[in-house]
């Protein structure tokens, strides 16, 4: 049972970290001495212009999507893995049915297997690849790594872990934890390396242990203008990212197997946390040390940070929603655009006919999210894209331009002014990106019209094929999981969760449904008398007696407005308090989410990013006036009033996720992302996604049985 | 957008005689100086709608309209006149022009409307709701009588008849019973079916409705095509889908969208039906979806549509012309506390045209407006008027709370309180003038007095 317990203090919500942060390097480092090797190759990775151009994640791509190529040291890490797996003994296998399927899990992340790395041995060349694989070899033998439990991907510069947690007796997650910087500035490389080469000539072991000393009061501590700086550095680090993103494999290469981790106490992420705030530092001094003028020249950050006065002006310049900032703004998400929310809808209303290059479908639509009218990932990326529809049929281009540029700039002003109403969710992200790339892989040779008519029906297509019929596969997974006798839990009103129901109660299923709520929008209502007129038997409370409702429950279904490639899920605020009260008495957690609302993305908290609503709505309690103690204290200057949209729960509370790829047992998101990535430069090929959905299904077992 | 903008103009209307006449159509009764019709398209041009149709009544009146219009707004606006025949009224109007409209949505505006309220925001509530009428509704403006204190006794009676009685949701978004003008003398009949899908009503008599209305083309002209007794807007068309929102015969517009997706296959009709569905249960319901839907939840088995109502701002102004006591309050509103309408810029509370003549002692107090090229004597006093251009003056006039239109004259020792006094009106020495209207052209014997009487020329 030791090796159980200790994993499981991994996984414990206590030592989860906050903020932004890297791996410590390796205790194992001052055997190689990984940087010595690195230096070569740092050195000529910038003069290998071939490199970029056979890389796979070229330009089409975010260099964020996609995982560097990998040369032969990865074969050759993934086959010491293999070799190291015999003589390493199985503690855990032995316990659990499912490690050897981890373990197979494990080697679909080892890069070998990856359709992309074919190409790229070739595309180095061969001195290098020689000459680094050795190094990397010896470094990965080194440690003992026992197989499918904690592996590292040494593609990733920014480390990587992959944790194996045993938490329950039938609840096995492996949540990974990918920070995907594939990619940092050169000079930030340089400082961490210095770093190493410090550490690794005294005793790692000690420094780690100091860390996890020092981690606890860190995490406390961290103040704003800590997170301000760790965020500043993402920025900057993003921004060379992208800038070098066609660099990223030599990068990649440079850097050893830097986290291989064991499975013990220590070397968890309590030492990375700490090697993250030892690192921001140094990374922000390489944030000012860049040129105040590159930092212009690099593309905005799609995060606007609102508590940057001067974006901040230059944005509401552009603005056709008139914005007024909302003065008493919570300290701690000032980053968050928030505004008055009484003046914009009449403002805009004002507007109506002002605004001509906005088409009236995309103008309706805006103001239905202004409104509040459509609320709901699902809903919301409908309309926008049926609005989008209505727009792209009345388009005409205009003389002396093409389609494919004039649509695009056209679709993006719909997008900011549709941002402007409302901020996107991440679904509807993804539909843009989804549009976007099909006008540009529109052939020229079209026609106008034909090319009107294949974009509409493209983006039908995505409306039936990513929502639709991925709703339907979903509602066939989880249906699979309600057994007759259930206590079913479910939080605010999911469309997919309601379908799963409404589905489950007409295959004659016997189960009980605990509708939780949540003031101010209570959208549960909704689903409840929805729920209620279809002869489901229900129970309705609020999010505060959660706890108690709780143990009657055998399972928690909940949506997700977005799930990231960590794990983590990013829906409705109030799912990861009722996925926490879950997981604290044991309730399976299934949160079901359309793969097209994951995203590559890495959050680790609620904070960085969020949306705020209109903090009247908690302040007022409509239909009772007669408890408006806050009447008159909302403009006071001590007073300030946080209503959050969105929270982040983190992998460790969610059991399974369903998806229309199946069900994952661990929170394969990456995978998932990356699978749709490469389907997606495959040119959409559906069967090739039914394909990678076996695969995935396959190597994730599905252990919710006996619950 | 997808709106076409119609304004109804009107022609000679009963109510403002004698100040209309065939010379001066209402549309180009002057308000401070400017003719009535003047102020809608000035907003309609300030929102970006630059393409009218202008329906006036009477095709000499239809021709004076055209022509101030196209010497006006040249470049400006493009606008199309129709001339439709007196007294079919606003429906009938309509109906004439039924052909020329093709957009979705119809904005249907009086030409007697003097407002600062932006069409668009009546026209975007209605894109929002999907509404198949939204009428902007507007409070009753604190009405002349007691402010001006000296109008007669005879509009004070006709007052109650501009009441409106207006039923509103709770939330303020819809339309659940209209009843206007002569209908409330008699008892006012509330429809169980609205109250009980509503629950509550909020019952307002506070507000006026404004004839800004938003209409979906289709269903307007098919209840304009279906019912052929509907003859106003206000009275007829507005409160018919008021009352038939919960049982519509008008809506069919749901059929031909089912018929397009016929010839699809069965599973994308499903899907359409799902992505419907989840719209659907994304939006907080109206009334009119609960209400549609039958108890078990199933296919609407009730075709509803939405009335809106867009309820201006109290800070907004807003005013109809359509009697005399609105031209005087609105000439004064115009010249004081709405002078925003007015595009030129006044220094001190009054507009005094740069090439007006005054008199010694000549005293213009503040909320007025003299028109270039008028004259006035010595010792004059002017408080709260409107006067217009070329006028001659005499001394010792005063002139308050009145309207003064252009080309008149005035002599020494006249005393005008509260009247109106249209264009080419000579007021010989000395007269007293209280509460009156003075018809074109007409001449006052010296030393009359006269209270509270309208005077004009007979017809030839």
């Amino acid at each position: 049972m030791d090796p159980r317990r200790s994993a499981r203090t991994v996984s414990d919500p206590k030592v989860r970290q906050v903020g932004f942060f890297t791996q410590p390097p390796p205790p194992d480092r001052s055997i190689s001495d990984p940087p010595r090797h690195h230096d070569p190759i740092q050195s000529s990775s910038p003069s290998s212009p071939p490199v970029n151009d056979h890389s796979p994640s070229g330009n089409s791509l975010s260099p964020v999507m996609i995982p560097p190529p990998r040369h032969h040291s990865d074969t050759l890490l993934r086959t010491a893995l293999q070799a190291t797996s015999p003589t390493t003994s199985f503690p855990y296998s032995a316990r659990t049915v499912t490690v050897p399927q981890e373990n197979d899990d494990v080697s679909s992340f080892s890069p070998g297997r990856r359709v992309v790395s074919g190409k790229s041995p070739s595309s180095f060349p061969g001195v290098k690849a020689s000459s680094v694989p050795a190094s990397e070899l010896t470094t990965v033998s080194v440690v003992n790594l026992p197989p499918g439990i904690s592996v590292d991907f040494s593609a990733y510069k920014e480390f990587g872990m992959v944790r194996v947690s045993l938490l329950d007796e039938h609840q096995l997650k492996v949540s990974c934890f990918i920070i995907l910087k594939t990619c940092a500035m050169k000079h930030l490389h340089a400082e961490k390396e210095k770093l190493t080469a410090e550490k690794s000539g005294g005793a790692a072991v000690e420094v780690q242990n100091d860390q996890l000393a020092r981690s606890k009061p860190l995490k406390e501590k961290t103040s704003k203008a800590e997170r301000r700086a760790l965020q500043e550095a993402q920025r900057a680090a993003k921004a060379a990212a992208k800038a070098e993103g066609s660099k990223a494999p030599a990068a990649a290469s440079k850097v050893g197997p830097s986290a291989n981790t064991k499975p013990s106490k220590a070397a968890k992420p309590p030492s990375q946390k700490n090697d993250g705030s030892q690192v921001a530092p140094s990374e922000k001094k390489g944030g000012d040390r860049a040129p105040e003028k590159d930092r212009k020249k690099d593309a905005p950050h799609p995060r606007m940070q609102y508590d940057d006065a001067s974006r901040v002006e230059k944005a509401k310049k552009r603005a056709v929603v008139k914005q007024t900032e909302a003065r008493n703004r919570v300290e701690l998400f000032r980053h968050l655009p928030q505004y008055e929310h009484g003046t914009q809808l009449p403002d805009l209303e004002t507007k109506f006919f002002e605004l001509n290059p906005m088409h009236p479908a995309v103008y309706k639509v805006g103001l239905q999210y202004l409104s509040g009218d459509i609320c709901g990932g699902n809903a919301r990326c409908i309309a926008m894209l049926q609005a989008f529809k209505e727009a792209i049929k009345d388009y005409l281009t205009p003389p002396e331009k093409t389609l494919i540029r004039d649509l695009t700039a056209r679709i993006s002003s719909y997008v900011s002014f549709l941002i402007e109403c409302r901020p996107l969710s991440i679904s509807m992200g993804n539909a843009i990106k989804f549009l976007k790339s099909q006008i540009a892989k529109l052939p020229l040779s079209l026609s106008e019209s034909e090319a009107k008519a294949s974009l509409m029906l493209d983006i039908d297509r995505f409306i039936n094929e990513k929502i639709i019929l991925a709703d339907k596969v979903i509602v066939k997974h989880a249906v699979t999981k309600i057994r007759d006798g259930d206590v079913l839990l479910t939080y605010g009103a999911s469309s997919a969760v309601e379908m799963i129901l409404l589905h489950a109660h007409e295959l004659g299923k016997q189960f009980r449904v605990v509708v939780v709520d949540s003031r101010p929008k209570l959208e549960g209502q909704l689903l409840l008398r929805r729920l209620v007129r279809k002869g489901l038997s229900c129970t309705y409370t609020h999010v505060n007696a959660v706890s108690c409702i709780m143990h009657e429950v055998t399972r928690v279904f909940l949506g997700a407005s977005s799930v990231l490639s960590n794990g983590t899920v990013y829906s409705r605020v109030g799912t990861a308090c009722v996925a926490m009260v879950a997981h604290a008495l044991h309730v399976p957690v299934l949160v079901c989410c359309e793969a097209y609302k994951f995203h590559e993305r890495v959050q680790l908290d609620s904070i960085c990013s969020n949306e705020l609503g209109n903090p009247d709505a908690i302040s007022k309690v409509s239909g009772r006036e007669e408890i408006s103690y806050l009447d008159g204290l909302v403009n006071s200057d001590n007073l300030q009033l946080l209503n959050l949209i969105y929270d982040a729960t983190p992998s460790d509370y969610v059991s399974m996720v369903i998806t229309d790829y199946g069900m994952l047992l661990c929170l394969l998101g990456l995978t998932i992302v990356e699978e749709l990535t490469m389907v997606k430069a495959c040119g959409g090929a559906a069967h090739k996604c039914a394909r990678h959905c076996e695969r995935i299904s396959k190597r994730t077992p599905m252990v919710l049985d006996g619950s | 957008m997808d709106f076409q903008v119609v304004v109804l103009a009107g022609g000679t209307s009963k109510n403002l005689t004698p100040l209309v006449s065939k010379e001066v159509p209402k549309p180009l009764l002057p308000v401070a100086n400017r003719p009535v019709l003047y102020y809608v398209l000035h907003q309609l041009e300030q929102s970006n709608l630059k393409d009218l149709i202008v329906v006036v009544e009477g095709k000499d009146a239809a021709l004076l309209v055209g022509g101030w219009i196209s010497g006006t707004f040249v470049d400006r606006l493009h606008v199309e006149i129709a001339a439709v025949p007196e007294d079919i009224g606003s429906a009938g109007a309509i109906r004439a022009i039924s052909h020329h409209l093709t957009a979705n949505d119809i904005l249907v505006v009086s030409g007697d409307l003097v407002s600062d309220v932006p069409p668009g925001a009546v026209a975007a509530n209605h894109r929002r709701h999907d509404a198949v009428v939204t009428a902007m509704l507007c409070s009753v403006p604190i009405s002349g009588p007691s402010e001006s204190g000296s109008s007669g006794g005879k509009d004070k009676t006709k007052k109650p008849g501009r009441y409106n009685i207006i039923g509103l949701d709770p939330g303020k978004q819809f339309l659940l019973h209209i009843a206007t003008g002569a209908e409330i003398e008699k008892d006012t009949r509330l429809q169980k079916r609205i109250l009980r899908a509503v629950g509550e009503m909020e019952i307002r008599s506070d507000l006026m409705d404004a004839h800004m209305y938003a209409f979906k083309r289709s269903v307007l002209q098919e209840v304009l095509d279906r019912k052929d007794t509907l003859q106003s807007l206000k009275q007829d068309v507005l409160p018919y889908l008021v009352r038939s929102q919960l049982k519509s015969e008008a809506l069919l517009n749901r059929i031909p969208r089912a018929e397009e997706n016929g010839n699809e296959k069965v599973s994308s009709q499903n899907n359409q039906v799902m992505v419907s569905q989840i719209l659907a249960n994304a939006s907080t319901p109206s009334f009119h979806d609960l209400c549609s839907v039958s108890h078990d939840g199933s296919a609407p088995i009730r075709k509803t549509h939405k009335c809106c109502a867009y309820i201006a701002s109290s800070s907004s102004y807003c005013a109809r012309l359509n009697s005399i006591q609105a031209f005087m309050d609105i000439n004064r509103d115009v010249t004081g506390e709405a002078d925003h309408l007015l595009s030129s810029i006044s220094d001190h509370n009054n507009i005094v045209g740069p090439s007006t003549k005054l008199g010694t002692k000549t005293t213009v107090g503040p909320h007025c407006m003299l028109g270039e090229g008028s004259e006035m004597g010595d010792k004059c006093q002017v408080k709260r008027s409107v006067i217009g251009r070329h006028c001659r003056i005499g001394s010792h006039v005063k002139v308050v709370n009145s309207v003064v239109m252009n080309h008149v004259t005035i002599g020494d020792g006249c005393i005008i309180q509260g009247s109106v006094i249209c264009s080419n009106v000579q007021l010989q020495e000395r007269v007293v003038l209280k509460d009156c209207q003075v018809g074109a052209g007409f001449v006052v014997t010296a030393g009359s007095e006269y209270k509270g009487e309208s005077l004009a020329r007979k017809e030839k």
